[in-house]
């Protein structure tokens, strides 16, 4: 029932605590440091994050699980994210889905046997104008194509 | 056209201070640091500048809210959640003009008498953030954040703050839930962010845009932006043109551009040849439009005036060809999901949107389904504390209405005349 965060990561919540004029402020960068820690947030890390910051691990929770960019349970290497909406659908989105899913072998939400693939789709990304769009971890893919995802998913290592 | 905005957007060294303020960067927030506040206010009004957000209030109107005596701190918050699909523009500005946010974050900190921002910007944009980071940290070493700034007295914190993906937290309470640390589930009103918002405090919300545009104001004066526009819509817009069109892209045009001209002149025409068959012309949420609607000004009295809005100032261009009933099913599945739960109507009437438009595009639809969907439209209308449940009504109620038939045609012949995809 412990986990151990990183002396930086230490440090980067009492920096985060200086920022705000309240302490429950810091819980959604908070998460976010948990999650690169350990790739997910895990129930342990929301039990440290409630008793760093004083709430209830429920408090915690309830935010966790709100938003959508926290994952709960640990994903790939690469955590790939392909837009699902209108603008990306009108521009073949769905049929890079399928591609996506036959090329990596699992449905979405699924990760590869391996543990280097996390597939998802994702609700509009904001960059509707370079359609059809991907997330692959932090980075922007964009004006997709069957043959770019091919290349970029095939130099990963 | 006047560019107040794009003007230097092609140049990458313009994130950077030193460029920016080679092209007269900062120049406006020295003379407003030396302006009577309520003198940029006026000028602000005078602008007639529409929060860009997608509400299109008044945004010097908003400004003057703020509750008069000055016991406690304010709180300025800039909206950078950009998450309605079809909008793309904020993102531009952040990655290619981020002093010019924080410029006008200086200027109308100053005129509110505001000593504490947070740029709340969705968690995707993670590049988008760190250039803001960077380009906070050169205002602050050039003076132009932080304490005493250019010598005049006035201090200003900025603080970039990062949503964790939901399309709620563009609402302006639920942006200062998710600000405070708690789930994005909207406030009621009142009490207005104005008087008591962010951490209690008074606090005023304004778009990416909004603020963008204050440097250009204090530097040429309120009625010149004001002229750059229609009638009570001053300035420029940003409209992100995306879907079916030879050059989608992010264009700054006249607040009174023609919305044919959008999508015909400036995103090039319908790609591939094609037709036009529908156009969602300010963001997802607004009345979709047939392509007999759309030699309409883009502004925000004309769009209401045609039962619809420009809104958040992304054109969304359907071509021929396209299954209306499956674009919706699209649209329903995505308000379904981001319904934060809190208001019933919502909650569960996003849930049955999706779940019988769902059905009627799989060939599985009922006798009735269509008004059934009316109905439940009707249930949701007005009925909840933030306008999501509208913004998916809108869509819903504006595709039956405008192509009906194509809903009836599903129902009737038990399956999807486009095989069932895009």
């Amino acid at each position: 029932m412990s986990v151990a965060f990183s002396e930086s990561a230490r440090r980067e919540f009492e920096a985060l605590f200086s920022r705000f004029p309240d302490r429950e402020a810091v819980i959604l960068p908070a998460l976010y440091i948990a999650q690169r820690e350990f790739g997910y947030v895990s129930g342990e890390a929301v039990e440290y994050l409630a008793g760093l910051i004083g709430v209830s691990a429920a408090r915690i929770e309830g935010v966790a699980t709100f938003y959508t960019m926290y994952n709960r349970k640990p994903v790939g290497k690469y955590h790939v994210q392909i837009c699902r909406n209108i603008s990306c659908s009108l521009l073949g989105a769905e049929h890079l889905i399928e591609h996506l899913s036959r090329k990596l072998g699992v449905k979405p939400g699924q990760t590869t046997p391996d543990g280097k693939f996390t597939l998802s789709t994702a609700e509009c990304l904001g960059s509707c104008g370079t359609a059809p769009v991907m997330q692959v971890n932090d980075d922007y893919h964009e004006n997709l194509t069957q043959e770019k995802i091919d290349a970029l998913l095939d130099r990963l290592p | 056209m006047e560019q107040v905005l794009t003007r230097h957007f092609a140049d990458d060294r313009y994130r950077h201070v030193d460029a920016y303020v080679e092209t007269g960067g900062y120049a406006a927030l020295r003379k407003a640091l030396g302006m009577p506040k309520e003198e940029i206010v006026a000028e602000v009004k005078k602008a007639n500048l529409r929060g860009r957000g997608g509400a299109g209030f008044p945004a010097g109107v908003k400004w003057g809210f703020l509750p008069k005596d000055l016991s406690r701190p304010r709180v300025l918050v800039v909206n950078a959640d950009e998450g309605e699909p079809g909008t793309f523009k904020d993102r531009l500005i952040m990655s290619r003009g981020p002093h010019l946010l924080i410029e006008g974050i200086g200027i109308a900190s100053f005129a509110m008498t505001i000593h504490a921002c947070y740029i709340y910007i969705r968690g995707e944009f993670v590049r988008e953030a760190k250039i803001l980071e960077e380009a906070i940290a050169e205002a602050y070493a050039k003076g132009f954040l932080g304490k005493n700034i250019l010598g005049s007295g006035f201090d200003l914190d900025v603080t970039v703050h990062r949503g964790a993906g939901a399309y709620i937290c563009g609402e302006e309470t639920s942006l200062i839930n998710s600000l405070e640390g708690k789930r994005g589930w909207p406030r009621l009103k009142p009490p207005f962010p104005a008087s008591i918002g962010a951490f209690g405090l008074p606090t005023i919300v304004n778009n990416v845009e909004t603020i963008s545009d204050v440097p250009w104001i204090v530097s040429n004066g309120g009625e010149k932006f004001a002229a750059l526009g229609v009638e009570k819509n001053g300035g420029t817009r940003l409209v992100g043109v995306s879907g079916a069109v030879n050059r989608p892209g992010v264009y700054e045009l006249s607040a009174g551009v023609n919305l044919r001209d959008i999508i015909y002149v400036h995103a090039g025409g319908i790609k591939d040849g094609k037709e036009l068959k529908a156009v969602i012309p300010g963001g997802s949420s607004t009345p979709v439009l047939r392509p007999d609607e759309i030699d309409v000004t883009y502004d925000i009295e004309s769009m209401a005036k045609i039962g619809s809005a420009s809104g958040s100032g992304g054109v969304i261009v359907i071509p021929e060809g396209t299954c209306m009933v499956r674009a919706l099913m699209v649209l329903m599945n995505f308000y379904s999901h981001e319904s934060c739960g809190q208001c019933t109507p919502c909650r569960e009437g996003t849930g049955w949107l999706a779940t019988i438009v769902r059905r009627i595009e799989a060939g599985k639809g009922l006798d009735g389904d269509v008004e059934l969907i009316l109905d439940v439209c009707d249930n949701m209308m007005g009925r909840t504390i933030c306008p999501l449940s509208e913004a998916a009504v809108m869509p819903a109620q504006s595709f039956i209405w405008k192509f009906r038939e194509e809903f009836d045609r599903h129902i009737a012949d038990r399956k999807c005349p486009y095989g069932n995809k895009f």
